[in-house]
């Protein structure tokens, strides 16, 4: 089950979403941020909103990076073709990555400097996410057929940072419960399947791999 | 009668008063509302007799609903909204506290006696989560040190172990469980701790008994250590010559230890003590932060009780 490079033979596929489609779904994808934002505005998160506004947000970007990451293994193991929003997912996880830091600096340490260093320092939970963040970062940034021609094949292993980034938002994410419960075990183990799924692929070593890794 | 010199906090600490007062508002005037009507059901507020005992700081407590909805209380599930949602099902009396171990005198105590007592005090007290958010709430009941008495601790009790409540069949939490707690919930004090006048035995809040969600029928309240401490629903109360296991401590004993008294320079492995989140303001932009208080503000009452003691080793 191969993709045939698109251009003048063989069938041409859509890399991303049509222009149309693109107005609709990322505005969708960012309509939980705005009802978060709302319902903090409103006075509606709870006892605790800042924590709530804080997690919720996290929450999001590891459904999206798990979604951006299924969409792949989907693909080659039925056929199911969602290849196209993959840049939509793995933007929208980034997207939320970036409000949750934001969250976390700046309504949860309130940008104190003595804690938020200590925080990047010291406890590895919080490295954890960072590093996640920082490994998502140019990512978004080549997310565009403009840093894709640049790139050539280097852009496809810089894409491969996508792994080492959820591999640390999975442990980040476990760490950011006092104990295991349901729904960190749900969305860990299926954010593990997605990554060990791909491990014989690694192992044969194809470099050519397709769709794993692709400028998509 | 004594009174007590009492740290008083800064005034910026306190709920601000028109939020308190909005509040009372908007309690009385949602009397038929299903909010209220939930509240009630849960609370099965009885009404107590109580006059304020001493330690009762110039605070303002946090809104009742909140101290009501807002919980870790793992028996019922592991959200802060668990307790209250789902312990409509429990129905703790009657209930009979046991106190035993090395005692001259052990005990079956009634506690639905406890409630009609006419001894129950009111102690405003500050309340801080390990998780690094802090309430201020009025208890009712009674100092510990008044009950153990009434037991005649033998010379070679050195510990206090609590025991919780293990009824799985109206705590959901008991059933579908993650945590890997093994029930019941257990905690400890050293003996002097647990004699000190501040460590009270709470059978009400707010001048009501005890709400399901806040561990009716009655609970610890130790307001220098992190919130877990207060173990909730107690069942057993036993003398012991040794350090009794405490539920956190065996779950992560590198993040939650024996003693945990609050420290703003002892920091949880995850995340930093030095500052705390005030529950009340409702507010994502306004949210109020203040720096923790060592051992919550309680420093002069109880650190002569860890002197030449190394905190960051016994945390």
């Amino acid at each position: 089950m191969r993709i045939t490079e698109g251009s003048s033979k063989g069938k041409k596929l859509r890399y991303g979403v049509t222009k149309h489609w693109r107005f609709v779904l990322y505005p969708l994808g960012l309509l939980p941020a705005l009802w978060l934002l709302k319902q903090g505005i409103d006075g509606q998160l709870g006892a605790d909103p800042v924590n709530v506004f804080e997690r919720e947000l996290g929450l999001w970007a590891f459904r999206f990076l798990v979604l951006c990451l299924c969409v792949a293994p989907l693909y080659a193991k039925t056929g199911l073709n969602f290849l196209r929003y993959r840049r939509l997912l793995g933007l929208l996880a980034f997207f939320y990555a970036s409000f949750h830091l934001v969250a976390y600096m700046g309504l949860d340490a309130g940008f104190n400097l003595s804690i938020l260093l200590k925080d990047m320092t010291h406890r590895p939970f919080t490295i954890l996410g960072m590093t996640a963040f920082t490994a998502l970062l140019p990512l978004a940034l080549t997310s565009n057929r403009w840093a894709m021609r640049w790139l050539k094949r280097g852009w496809k292993r810089l894409h491969l940072l996508v792994f080492p980034a959820a591999l640390c938002a999975m442990v980040h994410f476990y760490l950011s419960f006092k104990t295991l419960n349901d729904m960190s075990a749900f969305y860990g183990a299926l954010m593990l399947c997605c990554i060990v799924v791909r491990v014989p692929k690694w192992m044969k070593g194809i470099r050519k791999t397709i769709p794993y890794g692709r400028a998509i | 009668m004594s009174r007590y010199d009492y740290p008083r906090p800064a005034q910026d600490e306190i709920t601000p008063r028109p939020l308190f007062l909005s509040r009372r508002q908007i309690m009385a005037g949602i009397g038929a509302s299903a909010a209220s009507a939930l509240t009630r059901r849960v609370a099965e507020a009885d009404t107590l007799k109580t006059h304020p005992g001493p330690y009762s700081a110039a605070l303002t407590p946090t809104p009742r609903d909140d101290v009501q909805n807002y919980n870790n209380f793992y028996e019922f599930g592991m959200d802060k909204g668990d307790p209250a949602a789902r312990s409509g099902g429990y129905h703790p009396f009657p209930w009979t506290l046991e106190i035993s171990g090395l005692v001259q005198k052990p005990q079956q105590i009634d506690v639905a006696d406890l409630l009609r007592s006419a001894d129950l005090e009111e102690r405003l007290y500050r309340m801080r989560c390990v998780e690094a958010w802090s309430m201020v709430i009025p208890w009712n009941g009674l100092a510990l040190h008044k009950l153990l008495e009434r037991v005649e601790p033998l010379p070679q009790a050195r510990y206090v172990a609590f025991e919780s409540i293990v009824r799985p069949s109206e705590m959901p939490g008991q059933r579908d469980d993650f945590s890997g707690i093994t029930w019941p919930y257990r905690e400890g004090l050293r003996l002097d701790e647990a004699l000190h006048p501040l460590t009270f035995l709470a059978v009400g809040a707010y001048g009501e008994s005890l709400p399901n969600a806040n561990g009716a029928p009655l609970r610890l309240v130790v307001p220098w250590k992190y919130g877990f401490k207060g173990i909730k629903a107690i069942r057993r109360i036993r003398l012991v010559a040794e350090p009794p296991p405490t539920t956190w401590n065996q779950l992560a004993p590198q993040e939650y230890g024996f003693y945990a008294n609050v420290n703003p320079e002892v920091d949880h492995p995850r995340w930093s003590q030095a500052q705390e989140r005030v529950i009340g303001s409702h507010s994502l932009f306004g949210e109020k932060r203040q720096p923790t208080l060592m051992f919550n503000g309680y420093s002069e009452q109880v650190s002569s009780l860890y002197q030449g003691m190394d905190l960051r080793e016994d945390y």
